[in-house]
């Protein structure tokens, strides 16, 4: 059961990083337009000349 | 929003070549102009491009950027450019646009609102995976010393989740407290709260069961809810506030000859103010200087412009057509008639609010329902066991399992995936009961003018003109900016007309336009001006030299999908009524053209509000469509009504619904929607119904494991989301 003092810890930061990852996208507006970023990225126009 | 803003001007604006943009950041710019569109048409990837290339190539366009979400264009540009220049722009390449207000559009916090929402709603997610893991191996087993250790983690990870991802129902269930009435965040805290309690408690005595998984998942649920309903709400307010106001927010006014401009709030009585050739009248008033023509079909319905000269009294709100006037104010702000019509308004409103919302009806039978069976089984278990912790236990399982989780689902899930199939179409809901109206709807209420018409005239027939004729009217008509003139200009330009080569084209304000032609003169104008009779209908008269005046009418010219709507209404059962003020010739040409058996013509504001109060009490509910000023009343004291994009901003404001595009056909899918949408939150009511049917029992008989509690929850949540899907 020793293990379980490896496991738990974890689990909970795996967990933490994935929040935090999540606030990030949510301060960062990638939630603004689901939609149109969904079919943005089949767009090609800046395929060959990236846009900053 | 802001911050796509933001990252909009931080970007090179790939349409500009590279030195020049730097040249351009390098100086620092005067402020930019930021200009948002409502774009109705834009549905896919091509749509994206197709715009923003556009919007991009325009001159002085620094950056465009489309939100197909809120189907909204985001220019930066020059401050020099205008919304009024881009609108061209998207029509060119096929899409119908309008103005919106920037100002408000930034200074909204809606979307703070939202993010918090967001985030509360993500740490519920995260906190109840991980308990959920801790609890999954307590139920396949864990024992004694393990078992109390992950209960206590859960503890550990549920109280400050709880803490921060349960404040919107705790700041709500205390605000129904404090006003004695009970909504349904009194039993969800109840739950929430009796819980967590008993969980402790178990938990310090290292007992078996522990609810922490049920209350994080619990919230989670609850909160997805919240966040749909407002996702939803906030698109449809955001967008039908900012569409930018039709009324005048500033007026010219003469100071001993000098032009100032200022906000219309400070015009007094006696100002002399100046309104332009297709400016709005800020205020009540009488003309005391120059000509023109009138067009007050937003205020009555009247398609025919007026006639103004000095000494004629002019409302709010009505447009000046062809030359300056000058007016002596009369009344101003509160006192004008454009804001009697606003009281009317509001007298209507009070009315409507009484409606109950199928959410408010089953929470009101729900929420005491649950507390009385909770404490009785309290009661029973006490009396029994004679032991209060396991009575609270299965008081607390009873609150768990009843919780109304899938209720709280059961609408916001399907009014989002209704508005969302709606807003694709092109209509906006404003109202949340909008929908459950509109299903209830049987009798149709049309405005003729600007709502079934375009609000644009159509050339009526033009044989009984020679060619000569029509080259000397298309030149004529091309001195003048007014409506007909238009009508007229484009209608021969289909016929392929040139125009006659006049000498001295003028254009004489409230009267016409004249000009020699071969030395004769030669006018086209009002019947009074150019010496004819006038008849009944709309009409344009063309006189040469001594020759008798010849005729050009003009008929009212259809918005598109406007029969297409009416002959659906028909086909779908509904009764269909045309109100208009205009007058009796108008209306019934028009109700003959659609096949409308029932109108009213000349009807006052006042006329079509009572008429549609008057079929309410007779048991019917009406549908409202219109656009004027003297529609508001009776937008507003109907069952549910819509207005076009075009409409008075006091109209869209009364009414429920809007319509983003020109199209009036989407109108009969949004009924077919609606009832759609209504029978899948009964529908909805009863899955979550017959979820309590089934674990409320085994709760009371306190057979109620944990498992049990998650398993019930979870399932009917996700049956009644995947339900409300099917509309989509």
């Amino acid at each position: 059961m020793s293990i379980l003092s490896y496991l738990i810890p974890i689990s909970l930061v795996l967990g933490g990083a994935g929040l935090l990852f999540f606030i990030y996208t949510v301060r960062t507006n990638q939630y603004d337009d689901p939609e149109g970023d969904a079919r943005r990225i089949l767009n090609g126009d800046y395929d060959d000349h990236p846009k900053r | 929003m802001s911050a796509m803003m933001g990252s909009a001007a931080s970007a090179c604006p790939a349409c500009l070549a590279a030195p020049a943009a730097e040249d351009l950041a390098a100086r620092a710019l005067p402020k930019e102009a930021r200009i948002a569109l409502s774009v109705p048409g834009v549905h896919c990837g091509a749509c994206i491009s197709t715009l923003e290339q556009a919007l991009a190539a325009h001159p002085g366009v620094h950056s465009a950027r489309v939100n197909l979400t809120l189907k909204r264009a985001l220019i930066e540009a020059d401050p020099s450019i205008s919304p009024e220049d881009l609108i061209p722009v998207a029509a060119s390449v096929g899409y119908e646009a309008f103005e919106l207000d920037a100002g408000t559009l930034s200074a909204t916090t809606q979307d703070k609102a939202g993010r918090d929402l967001l985030m509360r709603l993500a740490v519920a997610g995260f906190a109840s995976m991980n308990v959920m893991l801790l609890s999954v191996s307590v139920w396949s087993g864990a024992e004694g010393a393990t078992r109390d250790m992950f209960h206590w983690i859960s503890a550990a990870i549920t109280l400050p989740t709880i803490a921060f991802s349960g404040q919107p129902f705790f700041v709500n269930a205390l605000r129904a407290w404090r006003s004695k009435r009970l909504n349904m965040d009194v039993p969800i805290v109840m739950a929430i709260v009796l819980a967590l309690a008993t969980s402790l408690w178990e938990t310090a005595l290292s007992g078996h069961h522990a609810y922490f998984d049920a209350t994080l998942t619990l919230t989670f649920f609850l909160l997805a809810g919240r966040y749909l309903d407002y996702r939803t709400r906030a698109i449809a307010r955001s967008a039908a506030q900012e569409l930018a106001a039709l009324e005048v927010p500033r007026a010219t006014r003469l100071e001993e000859g000098v032009e100032r401009t200022l906000p219309v709030s400070e015009l007094r009585v006696g100002d002399l103010v100046l309104v332009r050739p297709g400016g709005r009248m800020p205020v009540d008033g009488e003309i005391v200087q120059g000509t023109s023509e009138i067009d007050r079909s937003l205020l009555t319905g009247e398609t025919r412009p007026i006639f103004a000269a000095p000494g004629v009294t002019v409302s709010a709100g009505e447009v000046n057509l062809t030359g300056p006037l000058v007016l002596r104010a009369a009344a101003v702000g509160q006192d004008t008639s454009l804001h009697r019509m606003a009281d009317l308004v509001a007298i209507a409103e009070s009315g409507r609010s009484r409606y109950t919302s199928l959410a408010d009806a089953a929470a009101k039978l729900y929420a005491p329902g649950v507390h009385i069976l909770a404490a009785l089984a309290f009661v029973r278990w006490y009396i029994y066991a004679q032991d209060a912790r396991i009575a609270l236990n299965i008081a607390a399982a009873v609150l768990i399992i009843t919780c109304p989780c899938a209720l709280a689902l059961a609408v916001p899930a399907v009014t989002t995936a209704a508005s969302g199939r709606l807003f694709k179409r092109g209509l906006l809901i404003k109202d949340a009961t909008a929908l459950e109206r509109l299903a209830q709807a049987d009798t149709v209420v049309f405005d003729k003018t600007g709502t079934l018409t375009a609000g644009t005239p159509d050339v009526g027939p033009l044989d009984h003109l020679g060619t000569r004729d029509l080259t000397i009217a298309r030149a004529l008509a091309d001195a003048s900016a007014h409506p007909l003139s238009q009508a007229l200009r484009t209608a021969l330009d289909a016929r392929g007309i040139a125009p006659a080569t006049l000498d001295d084209l003028r254009e004489v304000p409230g009267f016409g336009a004249e000009g020699m032609w071969q030395g004769r003169r030669v006018r086209l104008g009002r019947a009074q001006w150019v010496g004819a009779s006038a008849s009944a209908s709309t009409a344009a008269w063309l006189a040469i030299g001594s020759e008798p005046a010849l005729e050009i009418t003009f008929t009212d010219r259809l918005r598109p999908g406007a029969a297409e709507a009416v002959a659906a209404l028909k086909a779908s059962g509904h009764d269909v009524i045309m109100m208009s003020g205009d007058s009796t010739g108008a209306v019934e040409a028009l109700a003959q053209r659609l096949g409308i058996a029932q109108w009213m013509a000349e009807a006052l504001p006042g006329d079509k509000a009572a008429r549609i109060t008057q079929l309410q009490s007779e048991g019917r509910r009406v549908l409202m469509v219109g656009d004027g000023l003297n529609d508001t009343a009776a937008l507003a004291s109907a069952h549910v009504s819509v207005s076009p994009a075009s409409a008075l901003d006091a109209a869209r404001v009364a009414s429920d619904i809007v319509l983003l595009g020109t199209d009036l056909a989407p109108l009969a899918e949004a009924i077919r929607v609606g009832r759609m949408a209504t029978k899948r939150i009964k529908q909805n009511f009863r899955i979550a119904t017959l979820y309590n049917i089934i674990a409320v029992p085994l709760a009371v008989a306190g057979l109620c494991s944990p498992l049990i509690a998650a398993l019930a929850m979870s399932t009917s949540s996700i049956t009644v989301s995947l339900n409300a899907l099917r509309l989509k």
